[in-house]
C-alpha cells in the first residue's frame, strides 16, 4: 500500500461521516417538492448514484487505455474494479429509478427517462463484459479484450444517450414530464453533500475491492511457486 | 498506402473464395431472414399498421447478422490461419478491413433477398429506408467484426457472441427504424453515419489489441 | 557489431493466470545459429517459441529478436493455412501479404521442392497431414525469413517430407538463423550451435 494514499480507514470515516450529513440536510433541510412530495428525496440519492456510475465506467476506460498504451500489469485489476464497481452502481442507479418512478408516477418502468433506459442499456453491455473475461484463459489476451470491450462501452455511452433521445421521438410519447431540479440552494447544499458521501463511498469500495482482488492474485501466484 | 489496400483486397477475396466453396454461411442466412420474416408475419395482430413491420425488419436483419458474424472467424480458427495473418508484417487492422468488407459483401447479399421479401410481405420501402439500411449494415459489419473475434478467442463462443453485440446493436435499430418511420429520416440517416465513424475507427484502431498479447 | 546476437532472452518468465509454464530462461542466439530446444511435453517449447516470433509476450523479462516480423519465418502446431483454399491460393495471400517479390516463380519453386506442384490446384482439406505439414513449410519460407523457428516439425511429416525438411535445414543453416523444439535431437544434432534444455520445473 503506498504511503502516499490516505488511508482507508481515514476515508471510510469521512464518507459515513459526510452520509450522516447529507441524510441530515436531505429529510431536515432541503424542502419539499410541491409536486412529488416526500419521494423527491430520492433525487439525492438516485443522480449521485447515477453519475458515479458513469465515474466508474470512465475510470475503467481510462485504466484500460493505460493498459493497452503502456502495458502495465497493475491496469488490468483496476479497469476490472472500476467496471464491476460501476455495474454495481448501475444496478442501484436502476433500482432508486424504479423506486422513484413507483412513487412519482405509480409505474415501476417508463421508457421516457432516457436517464433510465441508457442505463439499462449499459447494465446489458456491462454484465456482458464480465461473461465475456470469465470465459477467456486469464493471461494477457483477457486483459487486452477486457480492456478495448470497456473502451468500447465509454463510446457506447455517448451513442446510446443520443439514439435515446431520438427514439423517444416516435417510439414513446413522452408521458410524463420530469423537471430539470431547479434547485434551491439547500436543495443544492444537500445534493452536493450527498454526492460526495456517494463517491467517497464508491471509491473506498474500490480501493477494498482492488486490495482483495490483488491479494487473491498474489496468493495464487504463490502457491504456484511453493507447489511441488 | 496501395500495400495496405493490396493486403485489405487479399484478404477480402480470401473469405469470399472460402464462402464460396462451402461454408454455407450466406445460405444459411437468407434461409434464416426469410424464415424470419414469416414467423413475423404470424407474430404480428392483424390490425397494427406499417409501423411495428418496420421494426421487426431491423430485428430480423440484426439477427441474421449475428448468424453470419458468428461463422466470420471460423476459417481463421481451423488451421490456425489466424497466426498466419498476426504474423505477417502487415497491419493488424488491415484483417479486420479486410473481414469486415466480406461481411458486408455477405450481409448484403442477404439484405437482397430480405428487402424485396419484406415489400412483398409487409410495407414500401423508400430512398430513406434503404439508406438505412446501408449505413446500418456498415455499422453492423464493423462492430461485428471486432466483436466477433473477441468472442472467437473465448470458450464459450456461441452464445457469447449475441451477448457482446446486441448492447452495440441498440443504436443501429433506433437509427433504422428512425429513418423508415419518422418524419425526420435525415436526423437518424446521420446519427447511423455517426454511430458508423464512431465504431469503425474504433474497431479499426483497438482489433490490433484483440488479437495480439 | 557483427557478433551482436539476434536473439537477446533475459530472465523470460511466462505465465497464464497462475500457472508458470517458463521460469526465468536467459539465453541468446547469434546470426546463423541455430539453437534446438530439448524438454518433455508441458515443459514450455511451445510457448517459448510462441514468444520468440511475437505471438505471446514475456510475463516477465525481456526477449529482443533483433528482426521485423517480416523476417521471420514460423512453423507450428498447427500449419497456419486456409483449409478451404488450395495451396497456391494459400501461398499467393500469404507471399501478398509479405511482399514477396518475383511471388509466382517463388511459390513455384517452393512447392516443387516439397513435392507439392501436383497438388497445387487442390484444396487443403484434401491434402494428407503430411502434405499440410509440407505447405506449412512452405508458407514459412516463401519470404525467405532471416530466423526461422520451427516447433516439432518432423512430427507431423511423412518420411520423404522429413528427408526434405533435413535437407532444406542443411542449407539454411549458417545463413539464416534457425530455432527449432524436438523430440528427435539427434536429427538436427548435425546444424546445431547451441542447446536449451528445458525441464519440468
Amino acid at each position: 500500500m503506498s504511503m502516499r494514499k490516505p488511508s482507508l480507514t481515514l476515508l471510510a470515516s469521512l464518507a459515513t461521516a459526510l452520509a450522516a450529513v447529507a441524510v441530515a440536510l436531505i429529510f431536515f433541510v432541503a424542502p419539499e417538492d410541491a409536486d412529488q412530495g416526500l419521494s423527491q428525496k430520492i433525487f439525492y440519492v438516485h443522480v449521485p448514484i447515477a453519475l458515479t456510475a458513469y465515474a466508474c465506467f470512465g475510470l475503467a476506460a481510462w485504466k484500460a487505455f493505460r493498459l493497452l498504451t503502456t502495458r502495465g500489469e497493475r491496469y488490468d485489476l483496476e479497469s476490472y474494479t472500476g467496471v464491476h464497481q460501476g455495474t454495481i452502481f448501475g444496478a442501484l442507479t436502476l433500482v432508486t429509478g424504479a423506486i422513484w418512478a413507483k412513487a412519482s408516477w405509480g409505474v415501476w418502468w417508463t421508457w421516457s427517462s432516457n436517464q433510465l433506459v441508457l442505463f439499462l442499456v449499459l447494465f446489458l453491455f456491462y454484465c456482458a463484459y464480465f461473461m465475456l473475461r470469465y470465459s477467456i484463459e486469464p493471461g494477457p489476451r483477457r486483459e487486452r479484450i477486457s480492456a478495448v470491450y470497456a473502451l468500447f462501452g465509454v463510446a457506447l455511452v455517448p451513442v446510446s444517450f443520443l439514439a435515446i433521445r431520438l427514439a423517444s421521438d416516435f417510439i414513446h410519447p413522452t408521458v410524463f414530464t420530469r423537471d430539470g431540479p431547479q434547485m434551491t440552494g439547500e436543495m443544492f447544499t444537500a445534493f452536493c453533500v450527498s454526492w460526495a458521501a456517494i463517491t467517497l463511498l464508491a471509491y473506498v469500495m474500490y480501493r477494498v475491492e482492488l486490495a482483495g482482488k490483488r491479494t487473491d492474485a498474489n496468493l495464487r501466484e504463490l502457491r504456484e511457486v511453493l507447489a511441488p | 498506402m496501395t500495400g495496405y489496400l493490396a493486403a485489405v483486397a487479399a484478404l477480402a477475396r480470401k473469405d469470399l473464395r472460402v464462402e464460396l466453396r462451402g461454408r454455407d454461411t450466406l445460405p444459411a442466412m437468407l434461409l434464416f431472414v426469410l424464415a424470419t420474416l414469416v414467423v413475423f408475419h404470424f407474430a404480428l395482430p392483424a390490425d397494427v399498421g406499417d409501423d411495428p413491420a418496420y421494426g421487426l425488419l431491423w430485428v430480423a436483419l440484426v439477427f441474421t447478422s449475428l448468424l453470419g458474424l458468428a461463422r466470420a472467424w471460423v476459417p481463421e480458427r481451423e488451421a490456425g490461419a489466424l497466426d498466419g495473418l498476426v504474423l505477417a508484417p502487415t497491419d493488424r487492422s488491415a484483417i479486420w478491413l479486410g473481414k469486415t468488407i466480406a461481411s458486408l459483401a455477405f450481409l448484403a447479399a442477404a439484405e437482397v433477398v430480405a428487402l424485396p421479401a419484406f415489400v412483398l410481405f409487409f410495407a414500401p420501402l423508400d430512398a430513406n429506408a434503404l439508406a438505412g439500411v446501408v449505413l446500418a449494415s456498415v455499422g453492423i459489419c464493423a462492430v461485428g467484426s471486432l466483436v466477433s473475434a473477441m468472442a472467437a478467442a473465448s470458450r464459450g463462443r456461441e452464445v457469447l457472441l449475441p451477448l457482446i453485440f446486441l448492447p452495440l446493436a441498440i443504436p443501429i435499430v433506433v437509427g433504422g427504424v428512425g429513418s423508415s418511420i419518422s418524419e425526420e429520416p435525415a436526423k437518424f440517416l446521420a446519427f447511423l453515419g455517426l454511430y458508423d465513424a464512431v465504431f469503425a475507427i474504433l474497431s479499426w484502431a483497438a482489433f490490433e489489441y484483440v488479437v495480439t498479447e | 557489431m557483427a557478433d551482436a546476437p539476434l536473439v537477446v532472452a533475459r530472465g523470460v518468465e511466462r505465465r497464464y493466470g497462475a500457472r508458470r509454464v517458463l521460469h526465468g530462461l536467459s539465453f541468446e542466439v547469434h546470426r546463423g545459429g541455430a539453437l534446438v530446444v530439448t524438454g518433455p511435453n508441458g515443459s514450455g517449447k511451445t510457448t517459448l517459441l510462441r514468444l520468440l516470433v511475437g505471438l505471446a509476450v514475456p510475463s516477465r523479462g525481456t526477449l529482443e529478436v533483433g528482426l521485423d516480423r517480416g523476417r521471420l519465418g514460423f512453423v507450428g502446431h498447427e500449419p497456419l493455412v486456409y483449409r478451404e483454399l488450395t495451396a497456391l491460393e494459400n501461398l499467393d495471400l500469404f507471399g501478398r501479404l509479405y511482399g514477396v517479390p518475383e511471388r509466382r516463380e517463388r511459390i513455384g519453386m517452393l512447392l516443387e521442392r516439397f513435392g507439392l506442384w501436383d497438388a497445387r490446384a487442390e484444396r487443403v482439406s484434401a491434402f494428407s497431414r503430411g502434405m499440410t505439414q509440407r505447405l506449412a513449410l512452405c508458407r514459412a519460407l516463401l519470404h525467405e525469413p532471416e530466423l526461422l523457428v520451427l516447433d516439432e516439425p518432423h512430427s507431423a511429416l511423412d518420411a520423404q517430407g522429413a528427408a526434405l525438411l533435413d535437407q532444406e535445414l542443411d542449407e539454411l543453416a549458417g545463413t539464416s538463423t534457425i530455432v527449432v523444439a524436438t523430440h528427435e535431437p539427434d536429427r538436427v544434432d548435425a546444424l546445431a550451435t547451441s542447446w536449451l534444455a528445458l525441464g519440468a520445473a
